[in-house]
């Protein structure tokens, strides 16, 4: 073991060096901390956020507590309906989301793994208030003081926040209701469901629980509360009332939620939704990239989705083959021009490279626009082609709206991408090794081949990469003249963002797009060295 | 005094010739004449040096010879052979270029095995040509690196190693000691031309450093302005140039303005601008009433009086600046009204050391000072 090297002043050499490097390290990221914060905030926060909806999935336990706990104790596995408390759960998590219009949300989360749920889920939300109706018409027939909602708020609000409501001037917000300990002890089930109750009165309706007769679902709850619980205790004031409505219970007509789901919807009574509810009530799955690579989640595990809604795995292929097919034409294209570009006088060679450059002036819609004019059935190659008599007048090549329409147009713009680290590389290889190669015997093409051509492959990788990746995540042209054959995975993930706004599936599916960039960026460093790119001298 | 190379135009074809240029003109624009009618020739075995300054067309010749470029008129002849329409890669030179243009993306030996593989040589005569190759320029150790770990001389000498292995006749050169340091240049060019010898190539080396055009070659052609104006060997060269851009090119020289006063055989008497009377040698002055520009080496003035001929003409000069460079003192005149008149002498015991301010007289062996072109 060396001991280590010491400064002048005794202190370790290394540690000595960087404190000397420390304020000039500092320096230099004062200098790049305006753009890294602004990347940060504008771009990599966003991304981040969006690419975690790609697992994120807690619309289901958020919207549906009751109902996701109740389904705990659900054997998914018998092929059965849930057990009558789920119906319960549900009647009440149903009631709450519908009264903060949050049920159609998640309906339309579930119905991208079911399709109808959305709908059932809308009907339902409207429906939902008439569940538990049965309890509270007995209730109020038995004892009036079961629709004035004093009685309720002396049952179960905490008498610290009544004082807090007797001191409220009435001027802005009444406190936040609070639900006393002796009511989450003596009747859980009401306390939990009206506590709900009253804060959605007072956040949704800007009303207050002590004007407003509780819902339905309510009554349902003290109704098995007080049958659970017969030993139950209320406050002195309401002792009376509680008796006499316990010893009344047992004569009450009993509903069956279930029955009144299947009412609403006899879908309410398919195993199948509830286990597309089971399925997804985690707070985070991996839903999204199953769905994102045609496979889907079902209770008996994870299957092929049916064959005929397999799209994604042809969309991640497509947009591959064709990015390769892309960045091959314009290595065919680009290299002879490079080459030109980079041999030429160089007053010739700048006014070439105005030429290349000259597609970068113009809108890349523009250009797109312009081939779609071209490249239509009755356009002008087509035309051209008639005209010359090399297609027949009926027979018309298919340009537009396919593959060959988005290869053509995406060639063409991503041209200029190519070229420039092409001739940026080509511009650093001295002539005179082709002259060397030359006297020491080659041929002009074996010169080229085995000299000139291995040196220029830096920039044949650099501009592989930059049209490669550029062109996998290409979305504006393939929209506009790739037509249904020709759109690459990028039109699908817009589609999701901004028309089915199933922002999960989209963010799954970029990130799988990002994992397959990253992956070939990785593949590309180990087998040509991320070293050897050049982008300039 | 016999004139094997005045003006580029007396060089003759002889049977024996290897490289011929004959009447080669050269024009990249179609207004200007780059090279202006050469005419060469070179046996076998020759080491031959174009010196010039740059833009004299020395290095378009060279091209030429390679193939890079075409000649726009005249005929170039390899062993008898016109080689204008030939491509390159079928002549058969080797070449050393300036910047060395060893392939970077390959190691040393496969640098040195392409030119063999081209040739479809079979792998173990490959390996084993390259490793005498390397062998010729003590580089066997080198075998496996990329040039760019390399140094300059290194790569230099993998360079004549790659120009040779595949056993040219011919092997050009373009500057290619250059990029190196005074030291290593000294060593190369005494291994280059060992080498050459040694191999009896015939080499044509281009280069504008004067020493390495007379330490290396057998013979050096002078160009300038398109053409040669001297092509004989170094002393030659050095003591009898055939005209005053020659005079003026090689080493260093004093030079005295005049007028041709008297022709008398192999000496004449040249009056100078002030006055004063000379003896010289008319080299290229023909008439009396000729301006003439006289050029005399430093070393050769004499001012000790005793060891000039009795009869023989002096100047009045006076000492300006005196130099003490270690192996020689240089000591400037003023002479005849030109105050940058050098004279070189040896470092000797008994050597006398000139004051500035003194007066002195000068002289020369009229075969010293040679009355060239004005």
């Amino acid at each position: 073991m060396a001991e280590p090297v010491l400064a002048a002043d005794g202190t370790p050499l290394k540690a000595s060096l960087k404190r000397a490097l420390r304020r000039q390290k500092m320096r230099a990221l004062l200098l790049i901390a305006p753009l890294l914060l602004f990347i940060m905030l504008t771009f990599i926060i966003p991304i981040g956020q969006m690419l975690f909806r790609s697992i994120e999935n807690q619309i289901v336990s958020d919207t549906i507590p009751r109902t996701v706990a109740a389904l705990d104790s659900w054997d998914h596995d018998a092929d059965e309906v849930p057990p009558a408390p789920v119906f319960e759960a549900l009647a009440k998590d149903m009631m709450i989301a519908a009264e903060l219009k949050e049920h159609t949300r998640l309906g339309s989360r579930l119905n991208y793994e079911m399709s109808g749920i959305s709908s059932l889920f809308r009907k339902s939300g409207r429906r939902v208030d008439d569940i538990g109706e049965v309890y509270t018409d007995q209730f109020t027939d038995l004892d009036p003081a079961w629709e004035d909602p004093a009685t309720w708020v002396q049952l179960l609000a905490a008498p610290s926040w009544i004082a807090a409501g007797d001191a409220w001037d009435g001027s802005g917000a009444e406190p936040a209701f609070e639900i006393s300990n002796d009511a989450t002890t003596q009747f859980p089930e009401t306390a939990d469901i009206y506590a709900d109750f009253a804060r959605v009165i007072q956040t949704e309706d800007n009303d207050s629980p002590t004007e407003e007769e509780p819902w339905n679902v309510v009554y349902l709850a003290l109704y098995n509360d007080l049958m659970a619980n017969p030993g139950a205790t209320a406050p002195a004031e309401l002792a009376g009332l509680i008796d006499t409505t316990r010893s009344a219970l047992p004569g009450f007509e009993v509903e069956d939620v279930k029955a009144s789901f299947e009412d609403i919807d006899d879908d309410w009574i398919s195993a199948d939704v509830w286990e597309t509810i089971y399925t997804y009530s985690p707070a985070y799955t991996n839903g999204y990239f199953l769905n994102a690579i045609d496979l889907q989640k079902t209770p008996d595990g994870i299957e092929w989705q049916p064959e005929n809604e397999q799209i994604y795995l042809t969309l991640f292929w497509r947009t591959m083959l064709m990015s390769l097919t892309i960045t091959f034409s314009c290595i065919l294209l680009g290299y002879p021009v490079a080459w030109m570009l980079a041999n030429l006088p160089s007053r010739k060679a700048n006014l070439l490279m105005i030429l290349v450059l000259l597609p970068f002036w113009t809108s890349l819609l523009v250009r797109t626009s312009a081939w779609k004019v071209l490249l239509q059935n009755q356009g002008v190659i087509n035309d051209l082609l008639v005209w010359f008599g090399f297609v027949a007048d009926d027979n018309r090549l298919a340009l537009i709206n396919n593959a060959t329409g988005t290869i053509i147009a995406m060639t063409h713009i991503l041209l200029p991408f190519m070229i420039l680290p092409l001739y940026s590389v080509m511009q650093t290889i001295p002539p005179s090794y082709l002259r060397a190669a030359k006297s020491l015997g080659a041929t002009n093409w074996t010169a080229f081949w085995r000299v000139y051509f291995p040196q220029s492959v830096p920039g044949i990788g650099a501009g592989s990469i930059l049209v490669f990746i550029l062109a996998i995540g290409y979305y504006i042209t393939p929209e506009i003249v790739g037509g249904t054959k020709g759109v690459f995975i990028s039109n699908r993930i817009a589609y999701h963002i901004s028309s089915s706004l199933n922002w999960g599936l989209a963010a799954a599916l970029g990130a799988i797009l990002l994992a397959i960039v990253l992956a070939l960026y990785w593949a590309y460093d180990r087998i040509v060295g991320i070293d050897n790119v050049k982008l300039g001298g | 005094m016999p004139i094997l190379g005045g003006n580029g135009l007396s060089a003759t074809k002889s049977d024996n010739a290897f490289v011929e240029f004959e009447r080669v003109q050269k024009s990249y624009d179609g207004e200007n004449l780059v090279v202006k009618d050469l005419n060469l020739s070179m046996p076998k075995g020759e080491f031959l040096t174009m010196l010039g300054p740059s833009g004299s067309g020395k290095t378009t010749c060279l091209m030429m010879l390679a193939g890079f470029e075409t000649a726009t008129h005249g005929e170039i002849r390899l062993d008898g052979v016109s080689i204008n329409n030939i491509p390159p890669h079928k002549r058969g030179i080797g070449m050393v270029f300036q910047n060395y243009a060893l392939f970077p993306h390959m190691t040393v030996a496969e640098n040195l095995s392409f030119p063999l593989e081209v040739r479809k040589i079979g792998k173990s005569e490959r390996d084993e040509k390259v490793m005498r190759a390397l062998g010729m320029v003590q580089m066997q150790d080198f075998a496996g690196r990329r040039p760019a770990q390399l140094s300059g001389g290194q790569q230099q000498r993998i360079a004549l190693a790659r120009a040779l292995v595949f056993e040219p006749e011919l092997v050009l050169m373009d500057e290619p000691l250059g990029a190196l340091d005074k030291q290593l240049r000294e060593t190369l060019q005494f291994e280059i031309t060992n080498l050459a010898h040694e191999l009896g190539i015939t080499v044509v080396y281009v280069t504008h450093d004067q020493t390495e055009a007379l330490t290396m070659s057998d013979r050096v052609a002078v160009f300038d302005d398109g053409r040669i104006q001297q092509l004989a060997p170094p002393d030659e060269l050095y003591e009898a140039p055939q005209n005053s851009f020659v005079a003026q090119f090689i080493g260093e020289n004093n030079t005295l303005e005049g007028v041709v006063q008297e022709i008398r055989g192999d000496s004449c008497i040249v009056k100078l601008d002030n006055g004063d009377i000379i003896d010289a040698q008319p080299v290229n002055v023909s008439q009396v009433g000729e301006r003439t520009k006289v050029s005399i080496r430093p070393e050769r003035v004499e001012f000790d009086k005793t060891r000039l001929s009795p009869d023989a003409h002096t100047l009045k000069a006076e000492v300006l600046e005196f130099i003490y460079m270690g192996d020689i003192f240089r000591t400037r005149l003023r002479v005849a009204g030109n105050d940058n008149f050098i004279i070189k002498t040896r470092n000797a015991p008994d050597q006398v050391r000139l004051t500035p301010g003194s007066q002195i007289e000068i002289g020369w062996l009229a075969r010293d000072c040679r009355a060239l072109d004005a």
